[in-house]
């Protein structure tokens, strides 16, 4: 299913597979479009599919470009975990948790960064570029450094020091901006109109975010050619989630697999919550806010594809739901001591919002649900400080049963 | 009052290539307004229903108008305002 052309989403104007991320006609985004192969044989599709490496190439066919690139980080394939302990003390069924922090930089960003990197090759730009919350910041650092381009990455000055430690090691040229993400986004807006650049998240914003379906792919996959039944996954600008559903549906119009596209649940922080807001509101738009929040990878303000994930939530029975800080940590630490996965702040709110569902009802106990862990929580420690108590004695039997034996009573 | 306005390179097509232009009006869309009558295929490319389509963003010294006073922003001598397309993801 080679791509085939750009078109806007909303008013369906065509344009060439080149640079460009918005209709000049009326301001829509960009998507890709793939020529339509109806006679293509499912089964030929997933063996060639199996036969693939084990990363997002193995999904080329459904991916815009002319073809795999070699010598990259290989992004994707990560685990699928039964989350037994979790569903039970949620009161849940079949419980799974996709685990993308298992990725080259510990985010799903990755996906989307490989795909963009790749189709910026093949225009032949020489410098890769982007606004980041911080996950997207290590993305490109480092898949730049891998493929030997020069990178310039832009960062809002408040971001967590591990994610500005992981981008800086790569030796990117790194751009702190004194504002927030959206004010990052509208300087990168506008220098990506002056520069002969690839912003992945900008000018390749198309291709890019088609790396994101390679999670359903995958997931679908790693149930054994099944499709979930409910999935709950984090909201920044709506793209990761929306992209999710068309992975899903480009897979039931191949006919690899079969049923319906799953109930679509977004998860949002309170303190920078558009899209949770318009959703209980009835509104088809989301108001911009500022964000005030722990969650610094989801702390987008106004988020391009918001009216997007409004309706996807809404056409598949989900729903959009936001948590605060407090419940976040909470989703913490309640996925590592049920699972052992440690995940960053995003994590949190997705684990937050999945309690949040369970507690309310929405999930009944036969359904098959799968939660996105985007990223990593090494990457947020802050948020964990002086959540636990520490043992600290002298190196001596007699020390560790006085402070075993306090630390029991405290229990 | 004299404002300058920055136009985004997807809209350069409809002003004869420039890329900032000046124009009078006292707020946003007033300026807007002015914008439209030197460059007429401009409106149908952000307005609708009398305000902006919805993947349009204007703002008035870096600050983007929805928290201000959208189209009625005032704005003051000198002031620059930048229309860029809705874009996010990071």
């Amino acid at each position: 299913m080679p791509p085939e052309s750009l078109r806007c989403k909303e008013c369906k104007t065509p344009y060439p597979l080149d640079a460009r991320y918005v209709c000049e006609q009326c301001f829509g985004p960009l998507e890709v479009l793939y020529a339509t192969s109806s006679d293509a044989d499912p089964a030929a599709l997933r063996r060639r599919i199996q036969a693939g490496p084990h990363s997002i190439w193995r999904y080329a066919d459904f991916l815009p470009l002319a073809a795999p690139p070699r010598g990259t980080l290989p992004a994707g394939w990560t685990p699928l975990l039964r989350a037994e302990r979790l569903a039970e003390r949620l009161g849940l069924g079949e419980l799974w948790i996709k685990n993308d922090a298992a990725n080259p930089t510990h985010s799903f960003k990755d996906r989307v960064v490989a795909v963009a990197l790749a189709r910026a090759r093949e225009l032949g730009f020489e410098t890769l570029a982007c606004a980041s919350t911080g996950n997207l910041a290590n993305a490109v650092a480092a898949h730049a450094a891998a493929a030997g381009l020069e990178s310039y990455v832009f960062i809002p000055s408040d971001l967590e020091e591990q994610k500005v430690l992981a981008t800086g090691v790569y030796g990117t040229h790194l751009v702190s901006v004194r504002g927030n993400y959206d004010d990052v986004n509208r300087l990168c807006t506008e220098l990506s109109g002056e520069h002969e650049w690839a912003f992945v998240n900008i000018n390749m914003r198309p291709y890019y975010a088609e790396g994101s379906k390679t999670l359903a792919f995958e997931t679908v996959e790693q149930l054994g050619w099944q499709l979930p039944d409910r999935v709950v996954c984090p909201i920044a600008s709506g793209s990761l989630f929306t992209k999710l559903a068309r992975g899903f549906e480009e897979w039931l119009d191949a006919g690899l697999v079969s049923g319906e596209v799953p109930t679509m649940n977004g998860a949002q922080a309170a303190g920078c919550s558009p899209v949770a807001t318009a959703f209980e509101g009835g509104q088809s738009v989301c108001r911009p806010v500022k964000p005030d929040t722990i969650a610094k990878s989801l702390a987008i303000g106004n988020p391009a594809d918001g009216p997007y994930a409004l309706d996807l939530a809404r056409r598949t029975g989900g729903s959009i739901d936001s948590v605060t800080d407090d419940e976040i940590r909470s989703g913490i630490k309640l996925l590592a001591t049920t699972t052992g996965i440690f995940t960053e702040t995003a994590g949190g709110v997705t684990v937050a919002v999945l309690a949040k569902l369970a507690e309310r009802g929405d999930i009944d106990p036969g359904e098959r649900v799968v939660a996105y862990i985007t990223g990593e929580g090494l990457k947020t420690l802050d948020c964990v400080r002086g959540t636990f108590e520490t043992m600290e004695i002298e190196p001596t039997v007699a020390a560790f049963d006085q402070a075993s034996a306090a630390d029991a009573v405290a229990a | 009052m004299a404002v300058t306005v920055k136009i985004p390179t997807q809209l350069r097509s409809a002003t004869g290539g420039e890329s900032t232009t000046t124009v009078d009006g006292d707020t946003v869309g007033e300026v807007l307004d002015a914008l439209y009558s030197r460059f007429g295929e401009l409106r149908s490319r952000i307005a609708e229903d009398g305000g902006l389509r919805r993947f349009v963003n204007v703002y008035v010294g870096g600050d983007d108008i929805r928290f201000l006073d959208g189209l009625d922003t005032p704005v003051a001598d000198g002031d620059e305002v930048t229309i860029l397309p809705a874009v996010a993801g990071g």
